[in-house]
């Protein structure tokens, strides 16, 4: 037995850019290239070898994982987090170096690989077990496990074009969580269904660390990574930035995807933008240098740092927090609009605790003239994240985006004998 | 100490595989993992079995164009050469439209396994970038496919023999190695295709046309005998050629061109070496590429 899962060693993976044969899609292309080539060596020219641009997408990544650990692995779009999943994964190879697995491979990169949508959920079922390496009479003997683990015991004879999004997903996910590898490699698909099912797929993969397997995990969603991962492997720029304990390696990324831009007026749109200019914006006093890490039990202060070149009569600032590319809330600094002098000026709202549930936040912020007749507008400014445990000790009902705590009420009725007297 | 028992239950047993997996850069053309293949034969049999459903649903007919096609395509080919362009004497006593048939069916199957193998590992390209798996699996499951048609349409050769008289040869029993040899040819093509297809997307439109070319560079619509003598080697050198001819001489206990079915077969082989090599070299590049 191996106490090491994975070791991954000066993993190096380089893409060609431009020229170059990867890129020739047509032979015209290629033959041009050749007799273009052959044609200057005869002309006596030197041959200019085609300049190939490569594109670094993994650098001499090095790490190791134990077995029975849960590794997550975090960066930013780019970073190389999912050319390493797809060299582990053996989709692809690398440039150089090498990884070594002990153990039987799965990898789900993806929910419902070669699913087809002619075919009936049991044929998808076996197709797509078989795909991500399970033995038929594997699938055969999970296959009502994994029926009743979808909830779709009804549907299961149908073909999946007639299946609902959730469904579908749900059958798909349902396949890979019966996969049973010594090692697992995930690759963001808790994105997918509502809620109730992604706590579902979590605590079936924390089943799967705790049954002494390894999960290498990657993801976007900092909640999940803090809750389920032993360690956490950040990376920037195709390479392995710090192999380190979950709170500290979100900590870094969050330091890592601050991008309030140094130039605000550049990404802030509409026709108050040559009025109205910001220069600052903070999470509870944090800025772009500082990770923005919210507890369920802070507020949260959002507050902006601007500057009117002339005055700007009825004017109001406007905060919108986004989640996953919904507008979660909007919230002006003011209750009416008020005229607002030239020179600086400070904005900011105040959310309540336990108001947004775990997960990463964006901010957008706007100032508007004259009810909303002349604007400036930008979203994605500055990013946040509130997180602590998955399933909160406040929140006991623990899905949706917003989090209304306390409770309601209920009274009992009288008994009708009782109402009839 | 009582054994066997213990207070903390036991996880699911991992099912046990004690297999390492090493990965880095390969060079040279690797090597032909069979035993890999072999252990994904369930999948092998799943794809193909997915081609199968997927082909007939929603088709009213259903699996009744493996018959109605083979059969159609006889009976135009009947009228045009046999009866119009006079070829129905020239292969006397056997009648045209058998002849015909015994050249269609293998031809078809042919045709229609190296279509899909080669444009197999691109339309599965959703699979090929997200799993791994040994790639050779996607063209021998996409030419599996036919082969189920083919077997349909062997029943209806059986019943044209039956009900157009047949000479009813020893020869017969040699069938299942002429179809062996036609799949050495469809393998070869068809997994060196499918690799082509990938870098260079030309093949698709090329295919068609190549294949068209082939037909009539195969004795399918006419009997060799046809040919000048300096042309037949020709025959033979096309991996199918030779091999066609056999079938049906064998079906119509005609005596069989052993050399000429033997040159096809080797070039058959050569091919599938040659498509098995080409495409273990091209595969590491699927992902990236397809």
């Amino acid at each position: 037995m191996h106490d090491v899962a994975i070791q991954v060693e000066g993993l190096t993976k380089r893409y060609r850019l431009g020229q170059g044969s990867a890129t020739h899609h047509t032979i015209g292309e290629r033959v041009y290239d050749l007799v273009g080539t052959g044609w200057r060596r005869l002309r006596g020219q030197q041959a200019a070898a085609p300049k190939r641009q490569m594109f670094q997408a993994l650098d001499g990544v090095d790490f190791a994982v134990n077995r029975g650990q849960v590794l997550g692995v975090i960066g930013r779009n780019g970073a190389g987090k999912s050319t390493l999943l797809k060299i582990l994964a053996r989709i692809t190879e690398p440039s150089a170096g090498r990884a070594t697995i002990h153990g039987r491979v799965g990898s789900l990169l993806e929910v419902g690989t070669g699913f087809h949508p002619e075919l009936t959920g049991r044929e998808n079922t076996f197709l797509n077990g078989a795909i991500l390496g399970m033995r038929r009479r594997e699938i055969a003997a999970k296959f009502d496990e994994i029926v009743a683990f979808a909830e779709l015991d009804r549907f299961i004879d149908t073909p999946v074009k007639r299946y609902s999004s959730g469904m579908y997903v749900r059958l798909a996910f349902a396949v890979a969580a019966h996969l049973e590898p010594e090692v697992l490699l995930i690759d963001e698909v808790l994105a997918v269904g509502d809620a109730g099912f992604q706590k579902k797929c979590l605590g079936k993969m924390q089943g799967i660390a705790e049954g002494g397997r390894t999960v290498l995990f990657v993801s976007h969603d900092m909640g999940a990574v803090t809750t389920l991962c032993d360690r956490v492997l950040l990376m920037e720029g195709g390479k392995a930035v710090d192999l380190t304990a979950p709170q500290t390696a979100v900590e870094q990324y969050l330091r890592l995807v601050a991008d309030w831009r140094e130039d605000p007026a550049g990404v802030f749109d509409g026709p108050l933008r040559g009025t109205v200019a910001f220069n600052k914006l903070t999470v509870n006093g944090t800025g772009a240098d500082q990770p923005r890490i919210i507890r369920p039990y802070e507020p949260i202060t959002l507050e902006a740092a601007g500057v009117a070149a002339s005055s700007v009569p009825r004017y109001r600032t406007t905060f919108s927090v986004y989640r996953d590319n919904v507008r979660i809330l909007s919230k002006h600094d003011a209750a009416e609009p008020t005229d607002l002098p030239a020179g600086g000026f400070i904005s900011r709202v105040t959310l309540p605790p336990y108001l947004l549930r775990p997960g990463d936040y964006r901010v957008a912020l706007g100032g508007y003239r004259d009810g909303m007749k002349d604007y400036l507008y930008a979203t994605d400014l500055i990013g946040f994240t509130v997180t602590e445990q998955w399933s909160a000790q406040y929140d006991p009902i623990d899905v949706g985006l917003v989090n209304v705590p306390g409770h309601g009420s209920r009274d009992t009725l009288p008994p009708p004998e009782a109402r009839a007297a | 100490m009582s054994a066997g028992v213990s207070p903390i239950p036991t996880p699911p047993p991992v099912a046990h595989h004690p297999a390492t997996t090493v990965i880095q850069p390969t060079h040279g053309i690797g090597r032909l993992r069979l035993a890999e293949i072999w252990h994904y034969r369930d999948l092998l049999m799943l794809l193909t079995m997915r081609d199968v459903r997927v082909r007939y649903k929603q088709a009213a007919l259903g699996i009744g164009w493996a018959v109605l096609q083979p059969v159609a395509m006889a009976g135009v080919l009947y009228l045009f050469f046999g009866v119009l362009m006079g070829l129905d004497e020239k292969v006397a006593p056997v009648p045209y439209l058998v002849f015909v048939l015994a050249g269609v069916l293998p031809w078809t199957m042919f045709e229609s396994a190296v279509t899909a193998a080669s444009g197999s590992v691109v339309a599965n390209a959703a699979i090929v970038r997200k799993v791994y798996f040994p790639r050779l699996i996607v063209p021998l499951s996409a030419a599996g496919a036919p082969l189920v048609d083919y077997a349909i349409g062997l029943g209806v050769l059986l019943v044209a023999m039956l009900i157009l008289g047949a000479a009813w040869s020893w020869q017969l029993v040699l069938l299942p190695l002429m179809i062996l040899s036609v799949l050495t040819a469809v393998l070869g093509i068809g997994v060196l295709l499918a690799a082509l297809t990938v870098s260079y997307r030309d093949f698709r439109h090329l295919v068609p046309f190549m294949l068209r070319l082939l037909f009539f560079m195969t004795p399918v619509i006419y009997p060799v005998t046809l040919l000048p003598d300096a042309l037949r080697w020709l025959i033979a050198l096309n991996p199918v050629g030779g091999t066609i001819s056999a079938f049906r001489a064998a079906v119509l206990g005609t005596p069989i061109d052993y050399t000429a079915w033997g040159v096809s077969t080797l070039t058959g082989l050569v091919a599938l070496a040659l498509g098995v090599t080409w495409f273990q070299r091209a595969e590491r590049r699927f992902a990236d590429v397809v």
